[in-house]
């Protein structure tokens, strides 16, 4: 198969001029990171910020009349508003919708938030369905089971074609008028693939239910923009863009955020108490009970802050061609099978794949001698392996960060991987 | 830590050419072991004698090299040994892949060809893959 890759797309990977930002990657020149879709490195400037945050402007947000806190709190808002920019969160006159922007501390509290409010808001309940892929992470998958057995809810979902990709048909014959609640991947872990969620939102709005778009694997990697995908809520996870561990985002319209319960009550997320009752505070501030982790909503700010400086639209484009190279790598070994689709241009961020006969746990723990990091397992979505026939796979996710010599490393180990197996050690 | 430290020949022998990986038709014991964040899943036989010995070993199921290498040497080791015998070389062996017993001489002498595993100790993501079958043996017979 011709390479879709030419010699100056080869050049522009050939170095990686990000590395020495990201201290880990610097300390470590012989490693070859590529699990970069279970998270990613922190560059300096996010790891400043934290500490920057706690030296300057310790004090908890949102009650101290003190300077500090009005700092930290001011702080916080600034982060609110470059995420909401960040995905194209904003009015039609354009203003970023930072009050739209809730903290979490990852995507999956972010997604148990909506598991556990909108079925109140959709008067969720037996007849109804709830539609998910098969895609799914566990995180988008599990707090749907869960709700639908609360619920009496049927879980729906949308199956894939053997090219990987999800058909219309799939979508006009599975969301229909039963449907309340549509949630689904951007982007699979596993498979790399992006899915066409715009057509999914669309369809959803036809039959009146509400879509949430999983964006853990498409916000770090390509340009997010919730109004032109049309999604009613975005969940994402900062330290997989490059921010803090422990800080997830939810995004919502702002009028459907204003009509949800609050997900878990307590301090600083209430107007006024009495002894039989309680008033809750606007949005963000009734999703974010108890102190937050302040520290890390403003480092967060600062790995957003990094990737616009480093201008979001090359680094995607970086992004890809080294996803292509490590595609058409693995595929020029005849031992490898990918498991997802076989163009190297359908992969943003993750190629997973078989080495013939070989565990991928074997496969991963002599990886890790040679210093090459990839995932091996389940993925956190067994369901989509077990309907793809697989029990476990080998995964090697690129961030902007890799270049041409953190691949060429994984295909020499793979090699060695293969020797062994095959008494050529 | 070298690569084939580990994966050496003896080991890799054990993985494609296993001499215990076969279903026993006249076990007196079988039970199921599972290693949920592997996949690896095993079903042990063990056929006890009228002398209470341990006859025959033997095992299927699917898994990583680790995991099957680790079945295949406890079931030759175990041939002969006394119930009370194994659950103790199940203990030895788990102290060995966890680091807590590190008397190479010890291992060897007692462990035989399982002492092979001894890297195991430095590869914590791997203890569980090479303790599956040795669980599952120390379970069957506790019961």
């Amino acid at each position: 198969m011709a390479s879709i890759l030419s010699a100056a797309h080869i050049a522009t990977i050939e170095q990686s001029p990000y590395k020495l930002d990201f201290p880990l990657l610097a300390q470590n020149p012989q490693l070859a990171f590529l699990d970069s879709a279970a998270t990613a490195q922190r560059p300096a400037t996010v790891l400043d910020a934290e500490r920057h945050f706690y030296e300057t402007m310790n004090a908890n947000p949102l009650r101290g009349l003190y300077r500090l806190s009005v700092e930290a709190t001011a702080s916080i808002d600034a982060a609110r508003t470059r995420i909401a920019r960040f995905i194209g969160a904003t009015d039609d006159d354009g203003t970023p919708q930072g009050n739209a922007i809730v903290f979490t501390r990852n995507a999956s509290e972010a997604l148990n938030l909506l598991s556990r409010t909108l079925p109140r808001l959709t008067e969720l309940g037996p007849g109804d369905d709830v539609v998910i892929s098969i895609m799914e992470h566990h995180s988008n998958l599990i707090p749907w089971q869960q709700v639908c057995a609360a619920t009496g809810a049927n879980l729906v979902y949308l199956r894939l074609t053997e090219d990987f990709s999800i058909p219309k048909s799939e979508l006009a014959e599975k969301i229909g008028p039963r449907t309340k609640i549509v949630s689904v991947t951007h982007v699979s872990n596993v498979l790399g693939v992006q899915n066409d969620v715009a057509a999914i939102a669309a369809r959803a709005h036809e039959v009146g239910a509400l879509c949430i778009v999983d964006g853990a694997q498409s916000v770090p990697h390509v340009a997010v923009n919730v109004r032109s995908l049309g999604c009613d809520f975005l969940a994402f996870s900062a330290h997989k863009l490059g921010g803090p561990m422990g800080i997830g985002v939810l995004w919502g319209k702002p009028e459907l955020l204003d009509a949800m319960p609050p997900f878990l009550v307590g301090g600083e997320m209430i107007d006024s108490v009495t002894e039989t009752d309680a008033v809750w505070s606007p949005v963000p501030q009734k999703f974010e009970a108890g102190t937050q982790d302040a520290a890390g909503s403003y480092a967060t700010d600062a790995a957003i802050a990094y990737l616009e400086a480093h201008d979001m639209a090359a680094l995607e484009e970086r992004e890809r061609l080294l996803a292509a190279y490590l595609c058409e790598q693995l595929q020029s070994r005849d031992y490898i099978t990918i498991v997802g689709p076989s163009e190297p241009d359908r992969h943003v961020g993750a190629v997973s794949f078989d080495v013939k006969g070989i565990h991928p746990h074997d496969v991963a723990s002599i990886l890790d001698m040679s210093n090459v990091c990839i995932r091996a397992g389940h993925h956190c979505a067994q369901p989509l392996l077990t309907y793809l026939g697989w029990h476990s796979t080998c995964r090697a996710s690129v961030a902007f960060y890799n270049d041409k010599a953190d691949i060429d490393r994984l295909i020499a180990g793979l090699d060695t991987v293969w020797g062994i197996f095959n008494g050529r050690n | 830590m070298d690569v084939t430290s580990l994966y050496n020949e003896q080991f890799m022998d054990h993985v494609t050419h296993p001499d215990y990986k076969y279903a026993m038709e006249d076990a007196t014991h079988e039970h199921d072991g599972i290693n949920p964040s592997c996949g690896d899943e095993l079903h042990l036989s063990v056929r006890l004698g009228d002398d209470g010995r341990i006859e025959e070993c033997a095992y299927t199921g699917h898994g990583c090299a680790v995991s099957m290498a680790s079945a295949d040497m406890m079931s030759d080791l175990m041939v002969g040994k006394t119930p009370a015998e194994a659950i103790e070389l199940c203990a030895l062996f788990k102290d060995m892949v966890t680091g807590a017993e590190k008397d190479a001489d010890k291992l060897e002498e007692q462990l035989d060809e399982a002492a092979l595993l001894m890297d195991v100790s430095h590869m914590p993501a791997r203890v569980k893959c090479a303790e599956l079958a040795w669980r599952t043996l120390s379970e069957m017979l506790q019961e």
